[in-house]
């Protein structure tokens, strides 16, 4: 199997240098991989480290020690030593991020939102904004939404608008926090099928799925946090 | 890869006792838009200023990848070199729109002066560019001979821009360009830099102290305090998973509306 994620050894501690520099251990010592077309569920109960350790996949927070590496270009890149415009890169044209919760910039309409990651990488601005539509009516977002920016939208709407903005490119690698946490059972299912999609044509994919109807869907292999947490 | 846009190598700036800028080290690259956070009086715009070729440093090297020359040291340039590529390179927004215009010619004539600085003289053509550049920036070109005090802030401000950019400057520095404008003006001018950085591939270095400005316009910060950089990284890793004890308490003490 060639790994299009490799996780090895990785640590993560919080230090809050505001309540007298407590320290928040989160996990020590995981390890794993993921190949193209697998999908890797993370699993333990809340706090266990699971939102952070895919935070740390895509770059977002900064692990302590160990490495993380993801295939970009055909080699693989270690995130944690790389510079900020590899990383940036990287999240460009290799990793997609359905994060939980829609961070969205102000006034800018639903459809730019969904298109946007497309037309940065090269896209032609209508092209994407055309696929864009297609994909929120996809989702069932009514085609009025979709010059709205969607600060406005239910939980819901937001969660698909997301996931939207997240499969609009075919990256390599997917990360998934809750994709299909606050939706009702039709859209949960066509979330489903688009990640089952995306696993069909070779993305790797690690994820968080409270739902275990869900999982059981979806993942390959279960990987449980709980054993990994560190010692205080 | 492209070569370094500019290299900053262990500047100091010193002003008698007070150290401004200590042992600052950087690279950017072309196409990257750096936020420098930080309280006032942290260093953040004496920093700006030595990076921009208008003030010279204690010690330490600014490096910037001349069109022909290749990296150069801004400092070491004779000063009509230096100012010749501060016309035509390097473009530096102020906080107060009033310390760059002209109040007392057109606002045409302010974005125009530019061109003419640098050598246009065709004034249909001149005038022409000048109109587009207002309709950039959204203002109305049909007020093109108005004098910017008759301007408000937020559009004195986006006139500032159109006279900066109207040069194509392949880095912009910019010294909180959407300070002490109200928020709904400071939206609609953030929503136009973030535009025009992106339609315009823009280099640019933002200085503010709102880090909601950083984390829309910026790739990378540096977050300074008493002149040093104490943390720097992608935007998101430093707002979200920040390390230094001053970077905890910058994040912390952001209010949510």
């Amino acid at each position: 199997m060639t790994p299009m994620i490799a996780v090895e050894n990785l640590s993560k501690t919080f230090v809050l240098h505001l309540q007298g520099g407590a320290r928040l251990p989160v996990f020590d010592h995981v390890s794993f991989e993921v190949g193209a077309g697998e999908c890797l569920a993370l699993v333990g109960p809340s706090g266990a480290g699971k939102s952070t350790l895919l935070r740390s996949l895509y770059g977002n927070y900064r692990p302590d020690g160990g490495s993380l590496s993801v295939r970009h270009d055909g080699a693989m890149v270690n995130l944690m030593t790389a510079e900020p415009r590899t990383v940036l890169a990287l999240r460009r044209r290799s990793i997609g991020h359905v994060s939980q919760f829609l961070r969205v910039i102000p006034r800018v309409p639903t459809l730019d939102v969904v298109a946007e990651p497309a037309i940065a990488l090269g896209e032609e601005p209508e092209a994407a904004r055309r696929r864009a539509a297609a994909m929120l009516e996809r989702l069932n977002i009514a085609p009025d939404l979709h010059a709205l920016a969607p600060a406005t939208f239910s939980g819901g709407e937001q969660q698909r608008v997301n996931v939207a903005r997240g499969f609009l490119v075919d990256y390599p690698v997917l990360l998934l926090d809750e994709p299909t946490a606050s939706l009702d059972n039709a859209n949960r299912d066509i979330v489903v099928d688009l990640i089952l999609e995306a696993r069909g044509r070779g993305a790797a994919i690690v994820g968080i799925f409270h739902d275990e109807a869900v999982r059981a869907r979806i993942a390959d292999r279960n990987f449980d946090l709980t054993a990994f947490r560190a010692a205080a | 890869m492209s070569a370094p846009l500019l290299q900053v190598e262990a500047l100091n700036q010193r002003f008698g006792r007070i150290e401004a800028c200590r042992d600052i080290d950087f690279v950017m690259h072309p196409g990257e838009v750096i936020g420098i956070v930080g309280e006032s009086g942290s260093g953040k715009t004496t920093l700006l200023k030595c990076l921009a070729g208008r003030q010279v440093p204690t010690s330490g090297r600014v490096l910037y990848d001349m069109r022909v020359k290749g990296p150069t040291d801004l400092y070491a340039l004779s000063e009509p070199e230096r100012r010749l590529l501060m016309r035509t390179d390097l473009g530096y927004v102020t906080q107060n729109p009033r310390d760059a215009l002209r109040m007392g010619i057109s606002a045409g004539g302010n974005v125009g002066e530019r061109l003419m600085v640098n050598g246009a003289r065709h004034y249909g053509a001149i005038r022409d560019t000048a109109s587009d550049w207002l309709e950039r920036v959204e203002l109305d070109p049909g007020r093109i001979d108005d004098r910017p005090a008759t301007y408000s802030g937020g559009m004195q401000q986006r006139l500032q821009i159109a006279k900066t950019l109207v040069v194509n400057p392949r880095l912009v520095f910019m010294d909180e360009p959407t300070g002490g404008l109200d928020v709904s003006v400071q939206a609609r001018l953030l929503d136009l830099l973030r535009g025009l950085v992106r339609e315009l591939g823009l280099s640019a270095v933002i200085v503010t102290h709102d880090l909601a400005v950083a984390r829309l316009l910026a790739d990378r910060l540096m977050v300074m305090r008493r002149g040093e950089v104490v943390e720097q990284g992608l935007t998101d890793q430093v707002l979200d998973d920040p390390h230094h004890p001053y970077t905890q308490l910058l994040v912390s003490s952001v209010l949510q509306p």
